[in-house]
């Protein structure tokens, strides 16, 4: 029996706004609390404009490396932390998260944050990851090592003063790496 | 709800490209764009599945595209997990998008959102036609008359008072997903002279790992707008594309109420290839 056709993305659009954001979508944690810290960054065009209208989601461990299996990311209650975010940008291009670092889900792994991201204009969706500068672990990532130093430096965050941030370049010198995972 | 109905000058659309004058832009030139790059994917075969991500007849698409191909990454631990989603996240009455037709004291505030309603129902299954059960689904789309409910829309067709066009459930245990709504209509979108959308619904999915999350459009058969619309041509293989559309379906109808439509949904993942037109078939 041949296997079902997969069934094809398309572009999210320019009118997700009304749908897919919701109150808290980008609070993975309350920000403020004592071990929160900011993920932020922005996102630029092949021109080096901002794209007011992508959408990032990230799913990710908590600090301790736990990957939680629990509701509640629609309708956070303030403690519950569910591992999945969803940031839409802002008119500058510029999407902020308020989470936790995550830990290694494994030991010796390097921990990353997993990423989707979707815009107006694009066609179908990208993933990529998110790794924590300096991470000792990172050396050792079978990712990390495959690429050259500039495209390797497109996927590790940089320390800001509340915490991270992570610049997505759809083109360009910088362009972000994507994965497949097929 | 406060959405102003003024149509506005800026278009969405053309604005992502600057250096294109999307207004001077025919039809026919978008179609024979489309028509080159059609045929060079059908010559050079095996086309695959998903959307050419630099596909220019799509002109936002321009400078919006990574150039490279993506890396291969082995799905790591939080990959193959996803998020979790419940009852708390999603109350049932969210999965009916004409919901104030019926609720009562409601009734009086919210009535019956105008057009053809519809029933929308299918199956989420991954690659390996496993059922992806008690995920999230989320749909947006415009009303009857072709408007969003959003800030940027221009398109100066009517505001449905009664309806969003937003609509969220969660699948249940077969991996079945159900919504009521309303027929979408077709709308202009800037991106060339008079280039009009199909119809069509939004759907996000969530798989049974985070690497089959999934964006795409819910097509009605038999569209007259497919041809010229280069979001949908950006597929360039027929059999993929066609996975897009929804089967008018009797047995869905509520007899003397509503329409009825099925779609069935395949998420890719870890492990997933696609197959081949000829293997397929088999």
């Amino acid at each position: 029996m041949s296997k079902p056709l997969l069934t094809p993305g398309q572009t999210i659009g320019p009118f997700f706004g009304q749908a897919l954001p919701y109150e808290g979508d980008n609070e993975l944690v309350p920000p403020g609390r004592a071990d929160a810290i900011r993920l932020h960054g922005d996102v630029l065009d092949g021109a080096g404009t901002p794209i007011p209208d992508a959408l990032i989601e990230i799913w990710q461990a908590d600090s301790a490396g736990d990957i939680p299996q629990v509701g509640g990311s629609i309708h956070r209650d303030g403690w519950t932390f569910t591992g999945f975010g969803r940031c839409s940008t802002d008119n500058a291009g510029h999407y902020s998260f308020s989470t936790v670092l995550p830990g290694a889900t494994e030991e010796g792994k390097a921990p990353f944050f997993a990423v989707t991201f979707f815009a107006r204009g694009l066609l179908d969706r990208l993933f990529t990851r998110i790794y924590l500068p300096d991470h000792e672990a990172n050396a050792s990532d079978a990712l990390l090592a495959s690429l050259p130093q500039n495209e390797r430096a497109t996927l590790i965050a940089e320390s800001d003063a509340q915490g991270l941030r992570f610049d997505i370049h759809l083109q360009g010198e910088r362009e972000t790496v994507f994965l497949t995972h097929g | 709800m406060s959405v102003s109905t003024t149509p506005k000058s800026d278009r969405a659309e053309e604005r992502a490209v600057p250096s294109s004058d999307a207004a001077a832009t025919t039809q026919a030139e978008i179609s024979a764009e489309i028509a080159e790059i059609g045929a060079s994917a059908a010559q050079r075969g095996g086309a695959g599945p998903q959307p050419r991500i630099d596909y220019p007849p799509y002109r936002s698409s321009i400078l919006r595209h990574p150039t490279k191909d993506p890396r291969h990454a082995d799905p790591e631990t939080i990959e193959r997990w996803t998020p979790v989603f419940g009852q708390r996240d999603v109350h049932p009455l969210e999965a009916d998008l004409t919901v104030g037709a019926h609720s009562g004291w409601n009734s009086q505030v919210s009535g019956e959102p105008l057009g053809e309603r519809i029933t929308v129902t299918g199956r989420v299954v991954d690659g390996d036609g496993r059922p992806v059960r008690n995920q999230l689904v989320e749909i947006w789309q415009a009303n009857a008359a072709g408007r969003y409910v959003h800030k940027n829309e221009q398109h100066p067709a009517p505001l449905d008072p009664n309806f969003t066009g937003v609509g969220r459930c969660l699948t249940n245990d077969d991996g079945e997903y159900w919504f009521q709504t309303i027929k979408p209509g077709p709308y202009p979108w800037g991106n060339h002279r008079n280039a009009w959308r199909p119809a069509h619904i939004h759907f996000s999915l969530f798989g049974s790992q985070f690497t089959e999350r999934l964006i795409t459009q819910m097509y009605f058969p038999g569209d007259p707008l497919f041809a010229l619309d280069p979001i949908y041509q950006a597929i360039t293989d027929q059999r993929a594309r066609d996975a897009l559309l929804a089967v008018y379906d009797h047995d869905l109808t509520v007899p003397e109420y509503s329409m009825g439509y099925r779609w069935d949904i395949v998420l890719s993942g870890r492990d997933r290839t696609w197959m081949e037109p000829e293997e397929a078939d088999q």
